[in-house]
């Protein structure tokens, strides 16, 4: 019973619950469209946030990586013939490759040089995405074809639905581990991490290459679900997009990442009926957000609660 | 026996010598102190011992094994740890957090049993948690212990690097300027925990301000001036150096 009360524990049967009892609500294949993209954020979202709120890294690139994995795929299963599975586990696998790569002169980098490397990675692939066009199709983007075996809506829905909540589960789990603690500690100060013995720049690294995956397989996913990818997928807005997500909902909180990938997946659904002033209020929101809850929603909200019981 | 060994050493910041051709050697099992005035190189000499900065010059041997060169993490590997004269916590976490970040190098660090949270993390973790609340107590701030480490006190912070450091078991613990700081209570509390740390039989290196601290507790003290060895020994030896006594007081 204890168990059950704990945040994580309490939080992970929430979630499923939400996920369980959300298609009864919503009416139309394009509502339940917008819970799927918001479980795909999600999961980017829980990746990116274990680098940048749990690593104290930044990437402004995440989305180059999402768009690996889904212009691997659909050069893969498209171009070659190959099962998509297959083609999804070979993307990633060079996704984390490259990250791998890039990652230990990257990383070497701190606060705004790091997040200007960052943004250079990201634009450098979505260029290469762009003008490949043997390939990749060019800014014209590709027709994929998507699993055999998913082929309903509420399928995908089910499917991404299980792996946004494997994806907590499996965030929970890693940062509750020593590893976890060693990368707050990154975090927290590199100096006294290393003379207690933590390799900060190896954390660094499989976190980096850790969030890259994310991206990858969701990436992946993503095309066999909507078959078709355009570049727009590795391009600056969407990475931009990403962090805001992460921010918003709170850094070093997984809920949170879940949290502000479905406020802001939502948000500019819900005002698509102020027309031109929409993106205004968007940032004004967002502005106004960050301005007086800085921690982001959930921590915040946290806290409110942690305080509350106390008194 | 000599367990920590400096043969020459010297680091050059543009120019500057701030530790100039230093050699000295350290016996397991005693308190050893660094002390000399202001910008004397103390910090600096336990930087390079300690792998923070890669020395211009000579060698410094641990354990009779060469380490120089070696990162932080590799000596701490090898039983090095230390505390930070500006404080170095993890402020994004809790203070019991803080000391099980120090026993890093003992726990199971595997990716995938991590990733799936396999029972012998959880298990691992469970018995690292009691050892650390055992360390917190020693150093007297198990009342601490679920305290996010932003709320706590200063001089509770001075002890909690010290039980962060103790936690991967270290044959040889620095202590840069434990008692900086603190009030004369709280420094004789950090006294206490230093003398228990040196009856576990810890090699203990200290550069500290205190005099009366210092000289209460050394079983040998090193003097630095302008980054050499002004002179060594005892404190009864040092006190009564003329050296030592015109580099403190100017003459």
């Amino acid at each position: 019973m204890e168990k059950l009360k704990s945040p994580r524990t309490g939080g992970i049967l929430v979630l499923c619950a939400i996920i369980a009892i959300l298609p009864a609500f919503l009416s139309n294949a394009f509502q339940l469209e917008i819970a799927i993209l918001i479980f795909f954020n999600a999961i980017v979202c829980i990746g990116l946030n274990l680098l940048i709120g749990y690593g104290g890294q930044i990437s402004l690139g995440h989305g180059a990586f999402v768009g690996l994995g889904a212009y691997g795929s659909a050069i893969l299963s498209m171009g070659q013939g190959w099962d998509p599975l297959l083609a999804m586990v070979i993307a990633a696998t060079f996704t984390g490759a490259l990250a791998f790569v890039i990652a230990r002169p990257i990383l070497k980098l701190k606060g705004h040089y790091l997040a200007m490397a960052t943004l250079g990675m990201g634009i450098i692939i979505s260029i290469v995405i762009n003008t490949e066009d043997q390939f990749t199709g060019g800014p014209d983007g590709m027709y994929v074809d998507g699993l055999s075996f998913v082929t309903k809506q509420i399928h995908w829905y089910w499917l991404i639905g299980g792996l946004l909540v494997f994806s907590v589960w499996a965030s929970l789990n890693l940062i509750h581990s020593p590893i976890g603690r060693a990368l707050r500690a990154v975090h927290g100060s590199e100096v006294a991490a290393e003379v207690v013995g933590v390799d900060t720049t190896r954390f660094k690294v499989m976190i980096f290459v850790v969030s890259a995956v994310f991206a990858s397989v969701v990436g992946s996913l993503g095309v066999y679900y909507s078959n078709f990818v355009t570049p727009n997928i590795a391009g600056f807005f969407h990475s931009i997009e990403l962090v805001v997500m992460v921010v918003f909902g709170g850094m070093a909180s997984t809920f949170g990442a879940v949290v502000g990938a479905a406020i802001l997946t939502t948000l500019p659904q819900f005002l698509t009926f102020l027309h031109d002033y929409e993106h205004l209020v968007f940032g004004l929101i967002l502005m106004l957000t960050m301005i007086y809850l800085p921690k982001g929603l959930v921590p915040t909200i946290a806290a409110f609660f942690k305080k509350g019981n106390k008194s | 026996m000599s367990l920590l060994k400096v043969n020459d050493l010297s680091i050059v910041f543009g120019g500057v010598k701030a530790i100039d051709t230093l050699s000295f050697e350290i016996n397991s099992g005693t308190i050893h102190s660094i002390i000399g005035p202001n910008g004397a190189g103390k910090t600096t000499l336990f930087n390079l011992i300690t792998g923070v900065y890669t020395p211009t010059n000579g060698t410094i041997l641990f354990d009779d094994e060469g380490v120089t060169g070696f990162k932080p993490y590799e000596l701490a590997a090898r039983g090095m740890s230390r505390t930070f004269q500006n404080l170095q916590i993890f402020f994004n976490m809790t203070a019991i957090e803080n000391v099980m970040v120090g026993a890093h190098l003992h726990l199971n660090r595997g990716f995938l049993a991590s990733f799936f949270g396999l029972p012998q993390i959880k298990k691992g973790d469970q018995y690292c948690r009691e050892t650390c609340m055992e360390l917190l107590d020693f150093v007297g701030l198990k009342k601490y212990a679920d305290t996010d480490t932003d709320s706590m006190p200063y001089g509770a912070l001075k002890r909690l690097e010290i039980a962060r450091a103790l936690a991967s078991k270290p044959k040889i613990l620095l202590l840069d300027e434990p008692a900086a700081g603190l009030n004369p209570a709280e420094s004789r509390e950090i006294d206490n925990v230093i003398k228990k740390v040196a009856e576990r039989g810890i090699t203990v290196v200290l550069v500290e301000h205190d005099m009366k601290m210092v000289m209460e507790i050394s079983d040998h003290i090193l003097v630095l001036d302008y980054g050499r060895k002004l002179t060594e020994g005892t404190a009864l030896e040092v006190r009564n150096n003329p050296d030592v006594i015109a580099a403190y007081l100017g003459g």
